[in-house]
C-alpha cells in the first residue's frame, strides 16, 4: 500500500499527486514511468514521473482526468492509499551531449517533458521551452517551466495568452530565426508529436518523442504497447517510451490508442452516473 | 485385488456446452471411491518405469499404494518429498509424455491416471484443512529469488527448508508467474496457487511484489547493497513472439500473453473489474501449444461465436496437452490445421476484419525434429475474424541479462547454465523458462530444486 502525501489540482482536469515510494524515488530518471493500480479491482495504468524527492522518498505524477481510473485517482485525498505502485519502468531519456534543445510540450505533455527540461537546464544546456495549450484557463506549470528554461514561449490555440497558434508555428519560427537546436524533445498528443516530427525532419533536427500506448504489464511481457519504429515492432515499455520521432508510425499509434474506446466510454459513463458527476 | 479395467476411471467434468460459458474448473476432483478404484489399477510393478518418466522422480507407486491403504496423509508426504506443488502439477503436467507414457498398463489399455490421483491427494489434503507448515529457524544466510513462478517458488521452498532466509522478488502485483497470469482459472484455480504461496510464507519466505529486478534493483545491488549471498533467476520466458506479417499492429490483434493476462491476472471477464477486454464474435488463435488452447477456450468463454485454432502443422505435431486439445474440441473450437497466416487485413478503422491464410503440407523434418510445413501454392483463403490472438511462443525477457554484467545468454536470450544451474556469474543460478525457453511447470520446478541444492553447496563453500 502506498500513501498519497500531497495533491493539487493544476486546472479543472489536471491533477498533481505525490506518492510515498522511497525506492522508486531514488531510482527514477527523467523519461521513466510508473504503473499503478488504485485497488484490487482496478486496472494497471502507466504515468510518467514528473519529479522525485529522493530524500523524502516521494514520487510526483501529473495526470489528466480522462477516464474512470484517472477520475477515481483525482478524487482521492492526502492520506489515502493506492494498492500497487511499480517502477521505474521504461528507459530514461537519452540526454547526454545535448547542448541546445527545444522542449516542445503540448498540454499535459508539458508536465511530462518537465523532468527532461529541468535536467538539461541544470546540466548547462541552453533550453527553449515551447508550451502549447488550447486556452489560458488550462495552462499548467508556468512558473516551473520558466525556472528551467532560457526562453519560455507559451502559445494558445485561441490566443487568450501568449502567442496565438500551435507549437509547430512557434517552433518553425524559432528554427527560421536561426535558433540552431541540436535536438527537439516533443511530448504531447500523438497528432502534435507527429506534426512536430514532420517539421523537424525537413530541417534535419534530431527529435525525441515520448509514446503513450495502452499498457498492461509495463515490463515487456504482453506486447500491448507495441509501436512500429522504422518499420520494426518495438515495445514502448522496454525500449521506449522515447523513440526517434522521424521513425515512428504515428497514424498506427493513433489508431491503436482507440482500441478500447467503447469500453472506456461505457465505464466512465457508469462511474459518473454512480457518483452523481453527470 | 488389482483392478484390471483397461480404462481409467473417468474424472467428473462440467459438460462442454455449460463450461464453455463459465470460467470455473472444467475437470473436477475424483471422489474417494473413484480414487481408490483407480489406484487399484496400479500393479506396483518392480521396475517402476513411471518414476523415470517424471522430471522430479515422484515415487509414484508409493503414493498410489498409500491411497489404496486409505493413508492420504502418507500419500501427500510421498509426493511432496520431491514435488512441492502437487495440486498444480496434477492439473497441468503433460502426463501423457511423462509418467503415464511409461506406465505398463498403457501397453494394453489406458495407463493409470497418475495425474488425476496426484491431484486427488493434493486437493483432499487441502480440503481437510491441512495445517500450514511451521516457520523454519534461519541460518543467517540470505538468498534472493527473482520471479515467483514455478521455478522460483520451488527454489525458495527448498532453500527455506534448508534454513536460508529467502526473499522472492516478483514484478507483478500478484505472485505465481504463469500459474497466475498464463493458465486460466478453468484449468488451474488461482485459489490453489495462492494457497501454495501461503505455505511458502508460513515457512518464512518473504514475497515482495511490484519489484522489477533489472529496473528498481539490479542483481549487482542485490549482492553489493542488500546482503544477499546468492541469487536464483526464475524470471521465465515472458517476451511474446510476433509473426512479422502485415497487419499485426491492427486494432484487435494481441499476443496471447496480453489476452491471457487481461483475463487471468486482471479478471477482465468479470465486469466488476476495470480492465477491459475485447469481446469478439469471430476469433483466430494462431498456434498449437497449451497457450493457444487456453486463449481459444477463453475467447469462447467471453462469448465468441466462432473460435479458430490456426496451426501450420497437423494435430499429431501439436505441442499442446492431449486433454486440452480434447476439451477444446468438445467446447466447439474449430481446428484449422495445416494452415498458416499470411496477412491480417483491416477495415477503414484499422480494425481486424479478416486474416488471409494459406494451406500447408508436411515435408521433411526441420531442426526441431518435426516435419517442416510447406505452403501449398494458390491455396490462399480468407478467414473472417474480428480478433487475432498470436500464441506462437515466447522467449526470455532480456531485462535481467541486460543489466547483469557477466551473465551470458544464447541468441534467443536464454540464460546459459551448467548442469548445476550455475550461470556465468559467481553466485548467480538460474532455471525454468529463463534458461530453457518456454517449457513446462514441472521442468521449472525441477530446475528450481536443483538450483537450491547447488546454492546451498555454494554458500557452504564460501
Amino acid at each position: 500500500m502506498f500513501n498519497i502525501t500531497f495533491m493539487k489540482h493544476l486546472n479543472p482536469l489536471v491533477v498533481l499527486m505525490e506518492i510515498e515510494a522511497p525506492f522508486i524515488a531514488k531510482k527514477t530518471k527523467p523519461g521513466q514511468f510508473v504503473i499503478l493500480r488504485i485497488d484490487e479491482k482496478g486496472e494497471r495504468v502507466p504515468f510518467t514521473v514528473s519529479s522525485t524527492d529522493a530524500i523524502k522518498g516521494r514520487v510526483t505524477i501529473i495526470f489528466q482526468m480522462v477516464g474512470k481510473t484517472t477520475r477515481m485517482l483525482g478524487a482521492l485525498k492526502v492520506g489515502d492509499q493506492i494498492c500497487d505502485f511499480v517502477g521505474p519502468l521504461g528507459m530514461p531519456t537519452e540526454l547526454s551531449g545535448i547542448k541546445k534543445v527545444a522542449v516542445v510540450g503540448g498540454g499535459l505533455g508539458c508536465a511530462i517533458a518537465y523532468p527532461q527540461a529541468r535536467y538539461l537546464y541544470e546540466h548547462g544546456a541552453e533550453v527553449d521551452i515551447i508550451a502549447g495549450f488550447r486556452t489560458k484557463d488550462i495552462i499548467i506549470l508556468e512558473d516551473e517551466l520558466k525556472a528551467c528554461s532560457n526562453k519560455l514561449l507559451i502559445c494558445t490555440d485561441d490566443g487568450s495568452y501568449g502567442e496565438k497558434g500551435f507549437v509547430t508555428n512557434v517552433l518553425e519560427r524559432r528554427i527560421n530565426e536561426g535558433a540552431g537546436y541540436d535536438c527537439v524533445i516533443a511530448i504531447g498528443p500523438l497528432p502534435m508529436m507527429k506534426f512536430v516530427s514532420i517539421l523537424t525532419k525537413k530541417h534535419n533536427i534530431k527529435t525525441i518523442v515520448s509514446m503513450n500506448p495502452i499498457m498492461i504489464d509495463g515490463t515487456g511481457m504482453c506486447g500491448g504497447c507495441r509501436v512500429t519504429v522504422g518499420g520494426k515492432i518495438r515495445f514502448a515499455c522496454v525500449e521506449g517510451p522515447d523513440f526517434d520521432g522521424h521513425q515512428v508510425d504515428f497514424d498506427e499509434a493513433i489508431k491503436r490508442l482507440s482500441t478500447y474506446k467503447t469500453e472506456e466510454t461505457q465505464m466512465l459513463d457508469h462511474y459518473c452516473r454512480l457518483n452523481g458527476a453527470v | 485385488m488389482p483392478n484390471m479395467s483397461l480404462k481409467k476411471v473417468p474424472a467428473p467434468e462440467q459438460k462442454p456446452e455449460v463450461r464453455n460459458k463459465n470460467f470455473e474448473e472444467v475437470t473436477l476432483c475424483y471422489t474417494y471411491e473413484m480414487a481408490v478404484t483407480e489406484a487399484a489399477r496400479c500393479l506396483n510393478c518392480k521396475h517402476r518405469p513411471c518414476v523415470g518418466g517424471c522430471p522430479v522422480s515422484v515415487q509414484i507407486p508409493d503414493f498410489i499404494s498409500l491411497i489404496s491403504k486409505g493413508d492420504l496423509n502418507g500419500a501427500f508426504e510421498a509426493i511432496t518429498a520431491t514435488n512441492s506443488l502437487p495440486a498444480v502439477c496434477g492439473r497441468v503436467c503433460p502426463q501423457e509424455n511423462q509418467c503415464e507414457e511409461k506406465c505398463v498398463r498403457g501397453i494394453k489399455g489406458e495407463p493409470v491416471a497418475i495425474g488425476r490421483l496426484e491431484r486427488f491427494v493434493a486437493d483432499t489434503h487441502r480440503a481437510l484443512g491441512a495445517q500450514r507448515p511451521n516457520k523454519i529457524a534461519t541460518n543467517g544466510h540470505k538468498v534472493a529469488v527473482i520471479g515467483s513462478g514455478p521455478a522460483g517458488l520451488s527454489c525458495a521452498g527448498e532453500l527455506a527448508h534448508a534454513g536460508y532466509e529467502v526473499v522472492i522478488y516478483e514484478a507483478f502485483h500478484r505472485p505465481g508467474g504463469v500459474l497466475m497470469y498464463g493458465i486460466p482459472e478453468f484449468r488451474l484455480p488461482k485459489a490453489v496457487v495462492l494457497d501454495e504461496i501461503e505455505n511458502l510464507k508460513a515457512l518464512g519466505v518473504k514475497v515482495e511484489t511490484n519489484i522489477v529486478i533489472g529496473k528498481l534493483f539490479t542483481v549487482n545491488e542485490l549482492f553489493d547493497e542488500m546482503g544477499f549471498e546468492a541469487v536464483f533467476i526464475g524470471s521465465g520466458a515472458g517476451l511474446p513472439n510476433f509473426m512479422n506479417i502485415p497487419g499485426e499492429a491492427l486494432v484487435g490483434v494481441s499476443s496471447s500473453n496480453e489476452f491471457l493476462t487481461r483475463i487471468n491476472l486482471m479478471k477482465a471477464y468479470d465486469e466488476n473489474y476495470d480492465t477491459p477486454i475485447r469481446h469478439s464474435k469471430n476469433v483466430a488463435v494462431v498456434g498449437g501449444g497449451n497457450v493457444a488452447m487456453d486463449a481459444a477456450r477463453s475467447a469462447k468463454r467471453l462469448g465468441a461465436e466462432n473460435v479458430f485454432i490456426v496451426y501450420r502443422r497437423s494435430e499429431s505435431e501439436m505441442p499442446a496437452r492431449t486433454e486440452e486439445v480434447h476439451h477444446a474440441k468438445e467446447e466447439g473450437i474449430d481446428f484449422r490445421l495445416l494452415t498458416a497466416p499470411v496477412e491480417i487485413i483491416g477495415n477503414e478503422n484499422s480494425t481486424v476484419k479478416s486474416m488471409k491464410c494459406i494451406k500447408m503440407e508436411l515435408g521433411e523434418p526441420d531442426s526441431s525434429g518435426r516435419r517442416r510445413p510447406i505452403p501449398i501454392e494458390g491455396s490462399e483463403f480468407e478467414l473472417e475474424v474480428d480478433s487475432v490472438i498470436i500464441a506462437i511462443g515466447t522467449n526470455p525477457n532480456p531485462l535481467i541479462a541486460g543489466t547483469t554484467p557477466g551473465l551470458k545468454t544464447n541468441s534467443r536470450g536464454c540464460i546459459a547454465t551448467d548442469d548445476n544451474m550455475k550461470t556465468t556469474r559467481e553466485g548467480v543460478y538460474a532455471g525454468g523458462d529463463a534458461v530453457t525457453g518456454a517449457a513446462t511447470v514441472i521442468l521449472a520446478m525441477g530446475a528450481g530444486k536443483q538450483a537450491a541444492k547447488a546454492i546451498d553447496e555454494y554458500i557452504k563453500s564460501l
